[in-house]
């Protein structure tokens, strides 16, 4: 809670280190490109293939694409774009603030009257909660059209009726409320993965141990903080 | 000469384990004061709480006539402006070059935003050290000896009243540790800072030391000028002094 505390002091508080928020973003976001696009144009043809081989039998494999496209933007994407997020750069967050700890460089920041949580922790928060939803809209783009390759192209389903299904059921809530969960879930995770650096102690082999914590509690957190969002938002927009 | 810094019947435990108990001891302005002792006899901590890092359980410190104890967050943020702190194991960010490594204090602590003038400050300290045009190396590029010294700059680059060094020949070899020792002594006598070390050196710590604290158990069991301490009867002091020497004549 303390660290919390700190954490949103530090949101209101001077020096605005914005080149640290830019190179964060930059770190997070950029960099995160190539592996947020593998992965949801993976799991976009995936649920294509499986949902069309569940829906001919019924002659509706034309709702593939609404389904592939609202599951997308409520779920899959926010969900599986934070997921990896967390692998890359959740455990990088850990384990480069805890290889600060244990080489006292954070102590020295405190001799020199620097607030490690607010030029460490703060701008990587920030960042997080902007590059989430960010990479979860890539992310929702890049879904919808791997099922649509897999659809149209690999399943021979109509395309204008493929589309047709995916703008009727696909509404902005749906993909705003997803980028809400994405930006909640970044926050998550970025508090939970510099606070775990912060913690770390006893060398190398505790900075690999607390970075280990870190993805573990940040993923089951994102996962809980996930039906809880999705409980909420089904009783306030669906 | 009067007295920079006064440390008065500081306690400090962590939990059932008491590591400051009652220690009293004057750092002196403009000379350097050794602070030697077992492993884990809390001179670390010591440090720690004299700038304000850790809370002493009781007792005082007085920086001039100021008392660190009871100042606020924001007021020891002042207070640590006056102290520079080279680090045992230089404590570098290893994600900075050299040349950002020393600026982070300008900009961070003196608020010093210009580029150029950052520049040149950071330059005029390496030229000061004697490692001139080293700006765009990272510390994993360095030697053991090249880290301190540039980690010693660091903290100098702010002008500071006090520089304390933690432990600065640990781990160098013994030309490379009398490099840092001839630093100490330099940063002294032409930069007149009031240096503290703390150092199991004991033979260099005899040499370029005005004045020598033993800590035990928590205390100053025995404090003065080098010759003093030499000389001292307190058994544990003699053991550790006796061992240092005779070490050196193996």
């Amino acid at each position: 809670m303390l660290y919390w505390g700190g954490t949103v002091r530090g949101l209101v508080r001077r020096p605005f280190r914005y080149w640290l928020i830019i190179e964060q973003i930059e770190h997070m976001g950029v960099k995160s490109v190539p592996i947020i696009a593998l992965s949801s144009m993976a799991i976009g043809m995936i649920f294509a293939l499986q949902m069309i081989a569940l829906l001919r039998p019924f002659q509706a494999e034309v709702i593939t694409g609404m389904a592939v496209a609202v599951s997308m933007a409520r779920e899959l994407a926010p969900v599986i774009t934070t997921l990896m997020l967390i692998a890359k750069n959740g455990s990088a967050m850990s384990a480069e603030i805890g290889t600060m700890n244990v080489t006292e460089q954070i102590d020295a920041m405190e001799t020199m009257s620097v607030d490690p949580v607010h030029y460490l922790a703060v701008p990587r928060i920030i960042a997080a909660v902007i590059v989430f939803p960010v990479l979860t809209l890539l992310a929702n783009v890049i879904g919808v059209v791997g099922s649509y390759i897999i659809g149209v192209y690999v399943m021979n389903v109509e395309s204008a009726a493929y589309l047709d299904q995916m703008f009727t059921g696909l509404t902005p809530i749906d993909v705003i409320s997803g980028l809400i969960k994405a930006a909640v879930m970044g926050y998550i995770v970025a508090l939970i993965c510099t606070y775990m650096g912060f913690k770390a102690e006893g060398g190398a082999q505790g900075v690999g141990n607390t970075s280990t914590t870190a993805v573990v509690t940040s993923s089951v957190a994102i996962l809980i903080a996930d039906y809880v969002m999705a409980s909420l938002m089904m009783g306030w927009y669906f | 000469m009067s007295a920079i810094i006064t440390v008065s019947d500081v306690h400090k435990a962590f939990g059932s384990l008491v590591v400051l108990n009652g220690i009293h001891v004057t750092f002196e302005e403009g000379k350097v004061t050794t602070v030697i002792g077992q492993s884990g006899t809390g001179k670390s901590v010591l440090f720690k709480t004299m700038i304000g890092i850790m809370k002493p359980d009781h007792g005082e410190i007085w920086y001039r006539d100021t008392s660190v104890t009871r100042l606020s967050d924001i007021e020891l943020i002042e207070l640590r402006r006056s102290f520079g702190y080279a680090f045992q194991g230089a404590a570098l960010f290893d994600s900075m070059t050299v040349g950002e490594n020393i600026a982070f204090p300008l900009r961070e602590v003196l608020g010093i935003r210009d580029r150029n003038e950052q520049r040149r400050r950071v330059s005029e300290m390496l030229e000061w050290i004697g490692l001139p045009g080293i700006e765009g190396k990272f510390p994993a590029e360095l030697s053991g000896g090249m880290r301190k010294r540039v980690g010693v700059a660091r903290s100098l680059v702010t002008k500071p009243d006090v520089l304390l060094f933690d432990e600065p020949t640990t781990g160098l070899d013994p030309v490379l540790g009398e490099t840092i020792n001839d630093l100490v002594v330099r940063v002294n006598k032409e930069l007149g800072l009031t240096c503290i070390l703390i150092t199991h050196d004991i033979q260099a710590s005899f040499r370029i030391s005005d004045k020598i604290a033993f800590l035990h158990e928590g205390r100053i069991a025995e404090e003065g000028p080098p010759k003093e301490v030499a000389e001292s009867n307190h058994p544990m002091v003699k053991k550790f002094i006796e061992n240092s020497f005779s070490l050196l004549e193996v």
